[in-house]
């Protein structure tokens, strides 16, 4: 091989090689992600939205979640959601603005579906994951009802807990993004 | 008390300890040291530990004489054993690197035990392709490394407390750290999904036990946020969410998600738990804030602080960190007569965005009552307030996002002490 030859195919590597790096640098991404279908997605998404989006089918009334309540929650929530270890669930009401703020679920919290979605995600504590869907409505219904913001008929569902209006919704803004 | 036997610590740091230990040693026990001397010529002595060789090769941790240096306040809410906070020891600290073992924590339901080959991330919603990745598919991706401040949101809340709370620097505002994060940028596993148009939040929600969740604009994580799977070198460690993390620059600490789990492109917030019921700011009008994500400028000086006494009047040197979520720090300001004159101090060299800044100034204290403080500024002209400024217009009991100037008293004893000023 002429030294001429050697030095063209030299050249020609070093491009090939040159754009072979560029290109995963370049873009940046070796598109190794998975793809994944609907349904097994659907077993990793948590997530529920203000609007009810992502709530589950199933329903709960206030006296089912009463009697939950005292198995799964009062030990640390407080009879009544009032008094526990930790975090008043209930009580409050009107402090907000006051000159001592008493943040509970009902005096502060801004949508009902938060409840859902924290109880699904975190509750109860030593045993997450435990609850059915009906039960998690159902401790849903009661701590609504013990906050007076439901009545102890209502059947929570799917469909109706996003309209429940929560007493302090209207008293929040956003920071960000700062135009809204 | 812990302020009696933390005079000695800070000794050691400015390098004390080895000549006095010495002295104490030869005083109350010259034998040891005629002995160990006594392998040596006989004009030479030798330290007792000079006298034989030592430990062998392995793990390693402080030495014996620091184990003192640990994260402090370790606390848990009733009824919980891994739903609280620990935090970093800054006022035993220099630079701006915290050490793995000691940066903060706060989780909200334990350190969960995650085995890499089982743990998946997973990116859904509104996106083209939902994917999956794994540990070791990230670790193919080109990553890179940032060193960077995180700070929990709650950091310095004791400090609205009507009286000045009398506790050391990292019991007050030990909830901040910096590591180098290493990791994977989340728009590159993100352009790979493909966002759809009405995609604006992301929703990250973590694999511990309360599949702790937030919502972050998309913007931001388009911007500069990243899948952090190595700290300061090493794989991120449990406590700090192994083996992935959300890390968002200059963003409150409770919006880093740990232990990543999933990532959901949606077109708002989900308004989880904690950025509606927690981490958001009461003002004094009974409006409260949602989404106040930047961690705003702030210094503390770290030496002297409660619990580093000064022993008798000289030079000293004062040192401390600040840091900015909006860049660089510009410049530190020092006082030592309680705010009516300032001094700029000296910035050590790394001096980078959204990190830690090391500041230093001599001083010679000359034995009387005197109150230290430092004011920071950062590269965008934002200062750091007094605290009535940083009152002025918030409800009594907010707390998240103190970032007022730190007075420390001085006695003419020496003691130091948290006051207002």
């Amino acid at each position: 091989m002429s030294i001429y030859k050697n030095i063209i195919c030299t050249f020609f590597l070093f491009l090939l090689a040159g754009n072979a790096i560029s290109d995963v640098f370049g873009k940046k991404n070796p598109n190794l992600g998975e793809p994944l279908s609907d349904e097994e997605v659907k077993k990793y998404d948590f997530v529920i939205m203000p609007n009810g989006q992502g709530l589950p089918n199933g329903e709960g009334s206030v006296d089912a979640g009463k009697n939950l309540y005292d198995i799964h929650c009062m030990a640390c929530h407080g009879k009544e959601g009032v008094k526990g270890l930790n975090g008043d669930l209930a009580g409050g009401h009107g402090t907000i603005s006051g000159s001592v703020p008493k943040k509970t679920v009902g005096s502060y919290w801004p949508y009902s579906t938060i409840l859902f979605d924290y109880i699904r995600r975190a509750m109860p504590y030593q045993n997450p994951g435990s609850l059915t869907n009906d039960e998690i409505y159902s401790i849903s219904a009661y701590i609504l009802f013990i906050n007076n913001i439901i009545d102890s008929e209502m059947i929570l569902n799917k469909n109706n807990l996003p309209g429940v209006k929560m007493p302090n919704s209207e008293n929040f803004v956003w920071a960000f993004p700062e135009d809204s | 008390m812990k302020k009696d036997k933390f005079n000695p610590d800070y000794s050691a740091r400015n390098g004390l300890l080895d000549r006095r230990s010495f002295l104490k040693a030869s005083i109350a026990s010259g034998s040891g040291l005629m002995i160990a001397g006594a392998h040596a010529s006989e004009d030479k002595i030798r330290a007792s530990w000079m006298g034989m060789p030592g430990e062998g090769m392995g793990e390693s941790g402080p030495s014996e004489y620091e184990r003192h240096i640990k994260r402090a306040n370790i606390g848990s809410q009733p009824g919980t054993v891994g739903s609280g906070a620990s935090r970093t020891p800054i006022q035993f600290l220099d630079g701006i690197i915290t050490p793995s073992r000691l940066h903060f924590e706060r989780h909200h339901s334990g350190i969960p035990n995650i085995n890499p080959d089982e743990h998946r991330l997973v990116i859904h919603g509104l996106v083209d392709r939902q994917l999956s990745f794994s540990l070791e598919d990230l670790h193919r991706y080109k990553q890179v490394s940032k060193i960077q401040f995180l700070e929990c949101s709650g950091n310095s809340g004791a400090m609205i407390s009507p009286e000045a709370p009398q506790r050391n620097a990292a019991q007050l505002h030990g909830l901040v750290s910096c590591s180098e994060w290493g990791g994977v940028p989340l728009n590159v596993l993100l352009d790979e999904a493909g966002i759809k148009p009405e995609g604006k939040w992301i929703v990250a929600s973590g694999a511990d036990a309360a599949v702790m969740a937030r919502s972050v604009p998309l913007q931001k994580i388009m911007d500069d946020a990243i899948v952090a799977t190595h700290q300061n070198g090493e794989p991120v460690r449990p406590s700090n969410g192994y083996p992935m993390r959300l890390f968002l620059p200059g963003w409150e600490g409770n919006a880093c998600v740990k232990w990543l789990r999933t990532i959901k492109v949606t077109s708002g917030p989900s308004m989880t738990k904690d950025e509606t019921s927690k981490y958001s700011d009461l003002r004094d009008d009974g409006i409260s804030e949602l989404f106040t994500f930047p961690m705003e400028v702030k210094s503390v000086i770290t030496s002297p602080s409660p619990g580093l006494n000064l022993r008798k009047k000289g030079i000293y040197q004062i040192s401390g960190i600040a840091w900015s979520g909006s860049g660089k720090i510009k410049k530190v300001e020092l006082s030592a007569d309680g705010g009516k004159s300032w001094a700029e101090a000296q910035l050590d060299e790394h001096v980078l965005p959204k990190s830690l800044t090391r500041f230093r100034s001599a001083w010679m204290w000359d034995g009387s009552d005197s109150s230290l403080m430092s004011r920071a500024i950062d590269e965008k002209g934002n200062v750091q307030p007094r605290r009535d400024a940083w009152l002025e217009g918030k409800a009594v009991n907010t707390f998240y996002h103190y970032n007022a100037i730190q007075s420390w008293a001085i006695s003419s004893g020496g003691e130091v002490s948290n006051v207002y000023l």
